[in-house]
């Protein structure tokens, strides 16, 4: 009994783990690296924005001044809008 | 279902395998079908695993002892809520809950990332299946826990009378789920530096696990802390044992990444820092599982010594030099993008701050394998202790908390003076308020420079948190108009890793002030006391009111009933115990194995609250009982194989019969052996300690774990909905940036 309950998992793990190597080739897309450029784009963006909404929070919290915050602001602006048209060419262009 | 369990270790190990050379082959040719094969291996692994995890839990449960871990751990009189914990007090049970909660977090992370991170996750999986593949290798071919014997024994050896605590419940698979979690950032990072691919996204990916494993290790320091102040019978909750130590290494090193990644994200900065950091953490998490499974270092966790060292120093050294190895290859890739614009800012500090715990880190490391260096170098094993640690650590945690305090109102890239004496002023006048009031009080703590610095780097803390807090809500309610509590939720809903951290800071100073407070005005005392009389602590009278025994099939308690009082007024009454363990040692005779002084723990008797704690445990000893238990033992040896002779001559059930009278007259020997502790007390050893301010520890460990919870939150979508673009399918859209709403 014990031994058919071995052979019934063995089964089930070899259908589990191989079940993409069955499937039809081509079936599924291949990773490219214009995906991995875009995906590290993307995670700039975020990175960005959240020192966007942090330095908005330091400014209204008193650790700003009005002047500090208005370059650095813009300075964050300016690279964020420099990450939007890096995946903006990287969506139009994947090469 | 011990073969059961065998097959399943065995396929376990041969799916990592096939999972490592599909995830890698995959990567190598682009083929999505192998990748998604090794994560598939990555699923049925965590299937094997919690499969072969319940059979060993079943087996323990069932008090199987055809199965020989069960018979070396576990007992038909231990508690069903300890035998599922007996488990992981083995080698190899604990082995197979590594490769359990290994495989579930993997599983976790590669089921979260399935359509992302493409280049690195199929080099992730195989790193990850590279050390299920390693600990899957030693539970099937060193410590195999579904090994059987033949002949069974009738009664297990029981579980180490130590472990018989509700935290070694939680504790080791806290601690185990910290190590494992710390080898997804690692795997991560190695499929980074492999595929290049070492920008923001293998962080933004792991960074989660990262604080996770953060959290999960520090639950289980604490665990550990409370294990040895409330068990171990010797007043303290940290001793700097290797195997805290093991703990609390990576612990120190993952909090120096959760810092310094946050200056990656922002500005490029400190990728070789950040990596190091990484992999540095999932090291040391892999030399934490090896100290406590080696014995190799002389450890209160000598339960968990053995022989598996030479693999484990194999895996270290091949983790090691690969990551150097890696890092060197990347090192042009792992330049900064940017500069440090100014030491005046939140960068700096933070910098500072992971000099400072990498600092820690180090000395730990140091004066922790000191003794094996001494003994390579000179042939003699020193001991180390608490000494050589603190003069070190002790001003390295001061520098920490004041940085922790300044983190929070320092800005990023730059600040004006003017800034900063707005930000500073409030709470460097709390700290110097709190120096000079301790400072002249009377009878404070002026005699004790450490501690006062501390109390007054603490009030400078709480306040720029609280600042912090007001400032933010008042920011808030200027926009929303909301009530004060809304605004506090809602400032916190929105900004959960800033808030988070500072809420951390605020119980890292609580808890180091409980640290200095009741490391530096301790009051303890030895003494030896009849019923009757009493000792003198700190202001306190403790009388021995009474001597207390118990027996049971599990164990016999001599105990001790303590009346406190301070100044004729009665303050509390504490029960503490010793509690002796049968032995399963034949030569000790068949009453003197209910009394063996090596099977043996305390239970203190304990009164806390927030100001002070009264601790007290009784170290008694059945030493003037010696010549009763030998009676005893000789009775028994020359009457014992008299009735085992003609019982085996008789019919079951008189046979049966007559040894349960047999049995029944020996547990009548043995508790009117031990009431004698009553009837006849002796002069018994206490050690008494009255501290302050312990519970401020346990206080500021849930505040840390709180902060830590509202950091690992995930971000509600409101918050996340500013950062949408347009879907890379459809053509680019005009750039939109977050536009200005409340914090």
């Amino acid at each position: 009994m014990e031994f058919l309950v071995v052979l019934v998992v063995l089964a089930a793990v070899i259908l589990f783990v191989t079940a993409p190597l069955r499937r039809p080739a081509g079936a599924s897309p291949e990773a490219k690296p214009a995906d991995a450029n875009l995906a590290e784009l993307e995670a700039a963006r975020e990175a960005k924005y959240r020192e966007l909404r942090d330095a908005e929070l330091d400014h209204r919290t008193g650790k700003l001044s009005d002047a500090d915050y208005e370059q650095l602001d813009h300075t964050l602006r300016g690279e964020a809008i420099a990450i939007m048209h890096d995946i903006d060419r990287a969506t139009i262009d994947p090469q | 279902m011990a073969l059961i369990g065998r097959a399943l270790l065995i396929m376990a190990l041969g799916t990592a395998g096939f999972g490592i050379g599909a995830s890698i082959h995959g990567a190598r040719t682009g083929r999505r079908e192998w990748v998604d094969a090794g994560r598939r291996s990555v699923y049925a692994l965590a299937a094997l695993a919690t499969l072969a995890f319940a059979i060993l839990e079943d087996a323990f449960f069932r008090s199987d002892f055809s199965f020989n871990v069960v018979a070396a751990h576990s007992s038909t009189t231990t508690p069903t809520f300890y035998k599922l914990a007996a488990a992981w007090s083995s080698q190899e049970g604990s082995l197979l809950l590594w490769v359990f909660l290994l495989s579930l977090w993997s599983s976790l992370i590669l089921f979260l990332v399935r359509n992302r991170a493409r280049e690195i996750v199929p080099y992730a999986t195989a790193v990850l299946l590279g050390f299920a593949v390693f600990f899957t290798s030693l539970a099937v071919f060193w410590a195999n826990p579904f090994t059987t014997s033949a002949n069974p024994p009738a009664e297990g050896a029981g579980l180490d009378p130590l472990l018989l605590h509700p935290t070694m419940m939680i504790h080791p698979p806290m601690l185990y789920s910290g190590y494992t979690l710390l080898t997804i950032p690692f795997a991560f990072a190695v499929g980074a530096l492999i595929t290049g691919r070492l920008g923001a996204e293998w962080i933004s990916l792991t960074r989660r696990f990262a604080l996770a494993a953060w959290l999960f290790l520090g639950i289980g320091i604490l665990l550990g802390a409370l294990w040895s102040y409330t068990e171990l019978g010797w007043g303290g909750y940290w001793a700097w044992d290797p195997v805290e130590n093991a703990a609390l290494m990576p612990w120190l090193c993952i909090t120096a990444f959760i810092h310094s990644v946050m200056i990656q994200e922002k500005r490029g900065m400190l990728k070789v820092w950040n990596v190091s950091l990484v992999l540095g953490a999932g090291t040391l998490s892999i030399l934490g599982t090896f100290l406590v499974r080696s014995g190799i270092l002389d450890s209160i966790h000598a339960f968990g010594a053995s022989t598996l060292g030479v693999p484990f120093v194999i895996l270290l050294a091949v983790m090691v030099m690969g990551s150097i190895a890696l890092i060197v290859w990347r090192r042009r890739q792992l330049r900064s993008d940017a500069r440090l614009e100014s030491l005046l800012s939140r960068e700096a500090v933070f910098l500072f701050q992971n000099l400072v715990l990498v600092g820690m880190v180090f000395v730990i490391f140091w004066v922790t394998f000191f003794p094996l260096i001494s003994e390579a170098l000179t042939g003699t094993k020193v001991s180390v202790g608490p000494p050589a640690f603190e003069p070190f650590i002790v001003p390295l945690a001061l520098i920490l908390v004041l940085l922790s305090g300044i983190g929070p109102i320092i800005a990023w890239r730059r600040v004006t003076v003017a800034n900063l004496r707005r930000n500073f002023a409030l709470p460097v006048a709390a700290g110097l308020v709190t120096l000079f009031v301790l400072l002249f009080w009377p009878g404070g703590p002026s005699s004790r420079p450490f501690a006062l610095i501390m109390f007054a780097l603490a009030g400078f803390v709480l306040t720029s948190v609280v600042q912090e807090l007001c400032r933010g809500v008042a920011a808030r309610r200027a926009m929303t108009h909301d009530p004060v509590p809304l605004a506090l939720v809602g400032l916190i809903r929105r900004n959960r890793r800033r808030y988070g951290g500072y809420t951390v800071h605020a119980g890292l100073a609580v808890l180091l002030v409980g640290v200095a407070a009741s490391s530096s005005f301790q009051h303890s005392q030895d003494v030896i006391l009849s019923p009757g009389q009493k000792a003198h602590v700190d202001g306190y009278t403790i009388r021995y009111v009474r001597p207390v025994e118990s027996v049971s099939s599990q164990k016999i308690s001599f105990g001790a009933v303590l009346n406190v009082t301070k100044g004729g007024k009665h303050v509390t009454t504490v029960t503490t115990t010793r509690n002796f363990y049968p032995s399963q040692n034949q030569a000790d005779g068949l009453i003197g194995k209910f009394f063996d002084t090596s099977n043996a723990d305390s239970e203190v008797g304990l009164d806390q609250n927030l100001r002070r704690n009264i601790w007290t445990v009784i170290n008694a000893q059945p030493t003037p009982l010696a010549s009763l238990i030998n009676q005893g033992n000789n009775v028994f040896a020359a009457y014992a194989p008299q009735v085992m002779t003609k019982a085996a001559k008789l019919p079951p059930a008189q046979a049966a019969s007559a040894m349960n009278t047999l049995w029944a007259y020996r547990d009548a020997a043995v508790s009117e052996i031990a009431r004698r502790f009553v009837t006849n007390p002796w002069p018994t050893e206490f050690l008494l300690i009255v501290a302050p301010l312990v519970s401020w520890i346990w206080l500021g460990a849930l505040i840390i774990g709180l902060g830590g919870l509202i950091a690992l939150w995930p971000v509600p979508s409101f918050a996340r909905r500013r950062a949408r673009v347009a879907s890379p399918a459809r053509p680019p859209a005009p750039p939109r940036l977050p536009v200005r709403e409340p914090v």
